[in-house]
This record gives structure tokens, C-alpha cells and sequence, in this order.
């Protein structure tokens, strides 16, 4: 097949929003018959590629064709018409329609203007077990069936539709084992059919299974096209973060050896997990420990941090508390029990751009106290004032508006509203994203010396370097799943790549 | 073959028409007659053609509130033309459903492209319409044009000796017309579609501007028909007729196991919700000592009953297969 002239030919794509390149000379190309993988973390211009593709947005700079024929695409249904379908990853029908319906509402069979329902549920039923192998009874409203057999019904719709092209926007994202091999079943046949699939994932073992050609993006950057055979896992996953491994160095560690001297257990996961978020994982963490999450955007990382603060309800499991205390919590008894979580939008769900820092760093300890035990002026200003100063948060005037600070200074605030309340255990979700070097630095640093004073950390960050030189253990995530933990001396950028790789 | 789920609130609204009748039946001499069941249809011929109209909107996802006024405002409008200026009927009664429909789609309109909620929108419909009748004349308009005092009438007998009205002839004609409108039409099937998701419809590429605006130009269309059957009946124009009839309406549309979400539901479903109204307004006329407001209450605990029946059903039925 690899002889074969690519289906769909993307040329130099660009495409920009105000302020931000959302696609850089990108290319991609599908073939008929083949999977074709659409990789990179989160962020990396996989769905903005997607929305071009289908007419949701329209392309700056660039060639599109289709059979070697140039197209210009500007609008859903013209996307349609050109033989490209897509199938969402929140499933888009009516659940009140039959299935049949669903597949056909639009373009139901008539006769003289009247609906043909035996006709229509004929070819339904037709197209679901021919092309899908699937038997289901399609006079069924679609809300009767499981989100895996909404998918495959929006897939019979799109393929009906005239596909020649079907992209797939992370399709296995809410289906489970059994519902994801159903699924690549199916993939498989079409790609038999000659279809050509343009499958979008995180999943690394995913990817693996199925796709016969990957390309990767990086920041709205083309990186490469590969064959999926030819790809060794730990070169995909360093192609999608931009390393290169002889690159990698050993940075001294700043925390000093795993020691067996940590405190108690400070809090203790069991068995946690939530459908579609994180599979169930176990992790401790004990007094003065820094805990490190490492994997790739989307590998579940804020997912297992928020079930921790209580922000997200868990599936299954629970957390144990010294004192034997357990259950699931609320963020409210997370803050109770000395929880903090900073977390990674720091824009949406932390500062108050129009309140001033002071304002914004008593925020939390006034919440803690309740509004019948208000701070005073005067207590609100001292407060402020030594964490301005203890921080180094720049300008050092309390009375300043927030949104008007660095975002390195906007997060030392939200640093500061969370210290106040004397955490035990602190959650940082990228806390040093977007912020510059020097601040940076003394982020790093205020977490190892809190930690020494015996505060415990749960640290997320994207950068292994920086990981590594807070963390004192290492938790390694994949594909939503807890994989590895790494401690004393295999704490290295290497061992912690293979792990992210996996398999 | 096990009765699908979807069937269940459409059976049970039948299945209470016919107990209710049939209690009726025993308990009444008299009552098991044709012409009971015709009566039935007689007297809320202009809440079949309103609540027709209404199932669409619900249907839709919407609501219309200003269906009551505009029954007022069409008896008023029709009574003033044919009393006070002379016009012939024949011109004044296209004039009124043309009326009404420009009345409907100009509400549908603001509801789609401003997005506002149908029911402030339907509101202000309400109020409006309303008050134009006072504009026109704060009395009431008896009419004694001769086309109408015929129409009002005419009996047509039927064979064993009852009759029907043609008000009610009409009202059937609609009922019918919309069941195959609502099932074997592209527009039906949208609304359908437009009431599960308005998001996905867009999606799916269906005409959601057109059929909101349609929906709210048919449910207008309905209520000046139904106020041109409500002059027949009545033989008069006033503003304070049908006062707070849009709730009847609903409340007809919902026992008859439409979903006020919208989405789910069937016209035939309100056909006998409206003679369920009716038949709850029978037995209290033969019952004699009840006085008329027992009809709200037996219709307030239906109401009850029937949203909770379907947040049971709707409960289950989330309780997936594979």
C-alpha cells in the first residue's frame, strides 16, 4: 500500500490566533487503507489541526488537497462534501432519536416527501452490521446504549455521509478495554475498506496497536512523519516532549538521598481512581516528603492531584489519614486537614486578576476562618507584607492589582495564599509554567526548604529536570496509569524516560 | 414482544382516557354514549388545535406562552372586522391565521437570533397580544354575522344519531395533519432532533434556524385558529377570553407524555391528553354537587403524576444497555 498516493495532502499549514502560533508549517499526509496517528501532548496543535480539517476554523497560510485536487475548506458542511468525516470525541447526536434516525435524520429516505422509517431502518441496520459488525436493534432511542455504541453509531453516520476520510478525535478516551478493542476491530476493517482514518490519541500503547503511520506535533509544530514500526516508543516520546537522549544530562539532584527518616504517612492513596481520568493507583506520601508526578501532558498527572485535594469525586478507593482517618473528601475538608492545591490554570482557578495582592493572599485564610472572624486592615497588611517579603514578590506594594503582575510574582502570590494556611501537604500543579528563569529558581528553592521544615509536596511538573531536582521519589504516569515509582540513585532523566515510554 | 420503554407514557395516557371513561360509564347513567365522547371533542376543539401547535413547541425544546392571548387577540380582531367594519368572513378569517403565523415567527425569530428563552420571549408575546385587544375595544363584541351563527350551529349527524360540530371536524383535520407532519416529515423528525440537542443538530448539519422559527410561526398559526373555532363557539370577542389558557395547554401537552425538555413525545399523546381534560370536566358536570374547580385539582395531581412517571422512566432508561 505504501506505494500509493497519499488521499489527503496537507502542505505548510499555518494557522494563528491573536498572540499565539496555533500551527507552524505543518504537513500531513493519509493514505487510504491506513491508520494514521496523530500524536503530541496536550497543547501541541492536534485539535486546532483537526478544526481546520473540518471547517471549523480556516487556515492562514497553506495547501490542502484532496486526491491531488486543491481544496479550500470553510465550513463543516463543505468538510462533509469533500468526503471528510469526523467523529467528536463527546459524541454529537440526539439521544432521543432512534439510532437509525441518528444515522440517517437529514438525509432520510422519501417518497414524495414522506419519511420511508422501514427503508431508513433497513439501511441502518445494513450499514452497522456490514461495515461495523455491529447488531443492535436501531428503532432503539440512542440513549438506551452505552457512550461505545454512540460512538460507533456517529461513526456509521459519518461513513454514510461519504467518507473517504474519517477522523477519529480521541475516541477511546471514554471506553474501556473491551470497548477500545471493539473499536480498533472495526478501525481495522475500514482500513481494509480502503478508508483512511486519522486517528487522534494520547495513548501511547494505543497508537501502537493500530496505526501504521504516525506524525507528531510539538507546539503547533510539525516535528515528523514516521511508520509506526520504524518508531521505538522511547524515540516517540522524546520526539513529542523535544529531546534528544544523549542530550540528556545528569543534573545533581537538590534534594538531598531518599531517606527513611521521613515522618509519618501524611496521607495515603488507595486504590484511587475515576473513569476516564486515572486508573487505580496506590501512592504515600509522608511528612517532609517531596513527591514528584512525571509523565507527559494528559498521562493523568492533574487528574491523580485533584483526587487527592478532593476537587474530583473517585470511582473507587480511598485516602488515609494519620489517625486512621479515610474517606473521600471535599476540598473544603481537604483544607481542613492542611491540603493545599495550587493549581495549573493559574489564570482561571487561581489569582483574582481585580483584587490586589493583598487581597488575593489573604483569600484563603479568610475562607479557612469563615466570614464571621474577619482579619483586620492592619492584620491582612502585616500578613501580606512578610509574605511579599519572604517570597521576593516584585513590586513589593500589597496594594497593587494582580493581573498587572509577572506571572512568575502572580504565582508566588498564589504560593503565599496557600503557605498562610500552614499546609501539610501542598499540591503544585506546574507551578513554575510560563514563568521566567529566576523565578523559577526560587520556587524550586522554597520547596525544598519548606520541605525540610517538614511540609510534604505533591509536584507536578512537565520539565524532568526540574522534577528531578525537588523530588526525593518519583512517580512515573502512562496512559492515564500509575507505571513506576523511582527513588535513590535510578532517579535519572534516562530511567525516568524509559518509564514514560513504556513497554 | 415486550412493550418498548419509549411507548410507555403515550399508553398510559390512553390507558387512563379509557379507565376514566369506562368508570365514568358505570357510575352515570347516560354517560356511555357517542355523543359524550363527541361532546368531548366539541367543547375543546380550540384546546386540541392550541395544544397541537404547543406539542410542537415543547417538542422543539421550547415553550409558548402566547397562546392564550392570541386565542383573545383573533376572537377580538375577527368580531371587530366582521361586527363593527362590515368585512365578509371569508377575507377576515385567512387575515387572522395570517395573524397569528406572522405573530408566532416573529417570536420564533428573536428566540433564535438573539438567543433569548423562548419563555421571556413567548412572555412578552403574551402581554402584547393581550393588551392589543384592549386597544381594539374593552367590551365585549357579540357577533350575529350570519356565517358565523351558522357555523356554530350546524350539527352533523353522524350515523346512530349523534353529531359533531365542524369546529371539531376541524380540530381532527389538525390533529391528523400534525401526527404525519411530526412523523413522517423532514420538519417533524428536526424538531424531534432540535429538542434532544440544539448543539448537535448544528452539527448534523440540519436547518436549526428554520425550524425554530417554523415551530413558533405553527404554534401561532394553531392559536388564531383555534381562536377563530373559540368565536364559533363562543359567538363573541373579548379580552378576557381564554385567560390563562396557555397553562391548559401545557398542562394537556405534558399529560399526554411530552417531555418538557423536549425531545420525546408524540402529537397523538396530547389528543388524549385534551380528553382526558375533558372527560375530568364530564363526570364533574354529571356529578352535579362538584363545583368546576375540581376539574384544576384532579388536573394539578395528573400533572404530578405524569413529571414524575416520566422522571422515573427517564431514570430507568439511563440505566444503559449494551
Amino acid at each position: 500500500m505504501s506505494a500509493q498516493e497519499p488521499i489527503l495532502q496537507m502542505t505548510k499549514i499555518h494557522k494563528r490566533f491573536p498572540g499565539v502560533k496555533a500551527l507552524c508549517d505543518v504537513d500531513l499526509r493519509l493514505y487510504p487503507g491506513e491508520v494514521h496517528a496523530l500524536m503530541g501532548e496536550n497543547g501541541a496543535g492536534k485539535s486546532t489541526l483537526i478544526k481546520v480539517l473540518t471547517g471549523v476554523y480556516s487556515i492562514d497560510e497553506g495547501k490542502v488537497e484532496m486526491e491531488g485536487i486543491s481544496i479550500s475548506i470553510n465550513s463543516p458542511l463543505e468538510s462533509q462534501a469533500a468526503g471528510i468525516s469526523t467523529v467528536y470525541q463527546e459524541v454529537n447526536l440526539c439521544p432521543n432519536l432512534t439510532v437509525a434516525e441518528n444515522i440517517f435524520i437529514g438525509r432520510e429516505p422519501r417518497r414524495f416527501g414522506r419519511i420511508l422509517w422501514k427503508e431508513m431502518n433497513r439501511r441502518a441496520a445494513e450499514i452497522l452490521s456490514e461495515r461495523l459488525n455491529v447488531q443492535i436493534d436501531v428503532t432503539e432511542p440512542l440513549r438506551m446504549y452505552s457512550v461505545a455504541v454512540q460512538q460507533l453509531v456517529a461513526i456509521a453516520r459519518a461513513l454514510d455521509i461519504s467518507a473517504k476520510v474519517l477522523i477519529l478525535d480521541e475516541p477511546t478516551s471514554s471506553l474501556d478495554q473491551n470497548e477500545v478493542q471493539q473499536l480498533f476491530r472495526i478501525m481495522r476493517k475500514l482500513k481494509q475498506d480502503g478508508l483512511a482514518i486519522l486517528f487522534v490519541t494520547h495513548f501511547l500503547d494505543q497508537m501502537y496497536e493500530i496505526s501504521d503511520r504516525v506524525t507528531i506535533l510539538r507546539n503547533g509544530e510539525f516535528v515528523g512523519e514516521y511508520m509506526a514500526k520504524d518508531l521505538s516508543r522511547l524515540d516517540l516520546v522524546l520526539k513529542m516532549i523535544g529531546k534528544e537522549l544523549s542530550l540528556l544530562e545528569d543534573l545533581p539532584s537538590l534534594a538531598e538521598d531518599y531517606k527513611d527518616s521521613f515522618g509519618e504517612v501524611m496521607v495515603k492513596a488507595e486504590n484511587l481512581s475515576r473513569k476516564g481520568a486515572i486508573e487505580p493507583f496506590d501512592l504515600s506520601i509522608r511528612k517532609g516528603e517531596v513527591v514528584g508526578l512525571a509523565g507527559l501532558l494528559g498521562s493523568g498527572r492533574t487528574e491523580a492531584a485533584r483526587l487527592f485535594f478532593g476537587a474530583d469525586k473517585p470511582d473507587s478507593g480511598k485516602l488515609i489519614f494519620p489517625g486512621g482517618s479515610e474517606g473521600v473528601h471535599t476540598p473544603r475538608e481537604a483544607i481542613k486537614r492542611r491540603i493545599a492545591f495550587c493549581s495549573e490554570n493559574r489564570k482561571t482557578e487561581g489569582i483574582i486578576g481585580d483584587l490586589t495582592v493583598r487581597e488575593n493572599i489573604i483569600l484563603a485564610l479568610q475562607a479557612k476562618q469563615g466570614v464571621f472572624r474577619t482579619l483586620s486592615r492592619k492584620q491582612q497588611d502585616e500578613v501580606a507584607v512578610e509574605y511579599i517579603r519572604m517570597l521576593n514578590i516584585n513590586p513589593p506594594n500589597p496594594d497593587h492589582l494582580i493581573k498587572n503582575l509577572s506571572g512568575g510574582n502572580q504565582q508566588k502570590v498564589l504560593l503565599a495564599r496557600w503557605l498562610l494556611t500552614a499546609p501539610q501537604l501542598f499540591i503544585l500543579d506546574e507551578p513554575t509554567r510560563g514563568i521566567d528563569i529566576g523565578a523559577k529558581a526560587e520556587i524550586q528553592k522554597l520547596v525544598l526548604s519548606l520541605s525540610r521544615q517538614g511540609m510534604s509536596f505533591l509536584f507536578i511538573s512537565s520539565e524532568l529536570e526540574e522534577v528531578l531536582r525537588v523530588s526525593d521519589r518519583i512517580v512515573v504516569l502512562r496512559d492515564h496509569c500509575k507505571v513506576k515509582e523511582i527513588s535513590d540513585k535510578d532517579m535519572n532523566q534516562q530511567n525516568i524516560m524509559q518509564a514514560i515510554a513504556g513497554g | 414482544m415486550s412493550l418498548n420503554r419509549k411507548y410507555i407514557p403515550i399508553v398510559v395516557t390512553i390507558l387512563l382516557f379509557i379507565i376514566m371513561f369506562v368508570a365514568g360509564s358505570f357510575r352515570y347513567t347516560g354517560f356511555f354514549s357517542l355523543q359524550v365522547l363527541m361532546n368531548l371533542l366539541i367543547d375543546n376543539a380550540f384546546l386540541l388545535i392550541t395544544a397541537v401547535g404547543m406539542s410542537f413547541v415543547i417538542l422543539s425544546g421550547g415553550i409558548d406562552l402566547s397562546v392564550g392571548s392570541m386565542i383573545a387577540l383573533s376572537t377580538m380582531v375577527s368580531a371587530s372586522l366582521v361586527q363593527q367594519h362590515g368585512w365578509p368572513p371569508v377575507v377576515v378569517i385567512p387575515l387572522v391565521l395570517l395573524m397569528g403565523a406572522a405573530f408566532g415567527s416573529g417570536m420564533g425569530a428573536i428566540i433564535h437570533y438573539f438567543k433569548i428563552q423562548p419563555f421571556i420571549v413567548t412572555l412578552a408575546g403574551m402581554f402584547m397580544a393581550r393588551g392589543l385587544c384592549y386597544v381594539i375595544s374593552i367590551d365585549t363584541i357579540t357577533i350575529d354575522n350570519s356565517f358565523y351563527t351558522a357555523v356554530a350551529q350546524t350539527k352533523i349527524t353522524l350515523p346512530g344519531g349523534s353529531f359533531i360540530s365542524i369546529s371539531a371536524i376541524i380540530a381532527l383535520i389538525v390533529a391528523a395533519v400534525a401526527i404525519y407532519t411530526a412523523h413522517y416529515t423532514r420538519f417533524g423528525r428536526n424538531v424531534y432532533a432540535l429538542g434532544g440537542s440544539e448543539q448537535s443538530s448544528l452539527l448534523m448539519g440540519l436547518p436549526v434556524a428554520r425550524t425554530k422559527i417554523m415551530v413558533y410561526t405553527l404554534s401561532g398559526l394553531c392559536s388564531a385558529l383555534a381562536g377563530v373555532v373559540f368565536t364559533f363557539y363562543m359567538l363573541s370577542g373579548y379580552g378576557l377570553h381564554a385567560v390563562g389558557f396557555e397553562l391548559d395547554t401545557i398542562a394537556a401537552v405534558v399529560i399526554g407524555g411530552t417531555l418538557l425538555t423536549g425531545g420525546v413525545g408524540y402529537v397523538l399523546g396530547t389528543f388524549f391528553g385534551v380528553l382526558i381534560q375533558g372527560v375530568i370536566q364530564t363526570i364533574i358536570s354529571f356529578e352535579g354537587t362538584l363545583s368546576s374547580w375540581w376539574t384544576k385539582i384532579v388536573i394539578g395531581l395528573l400533572l404530578f403524576i405524569f413529571i414524575l412517571l416520566q422522571r422515573v422512566l427517564s431514570a430507568r432508561g439511563s440505566s444503559l444497555k449494551r
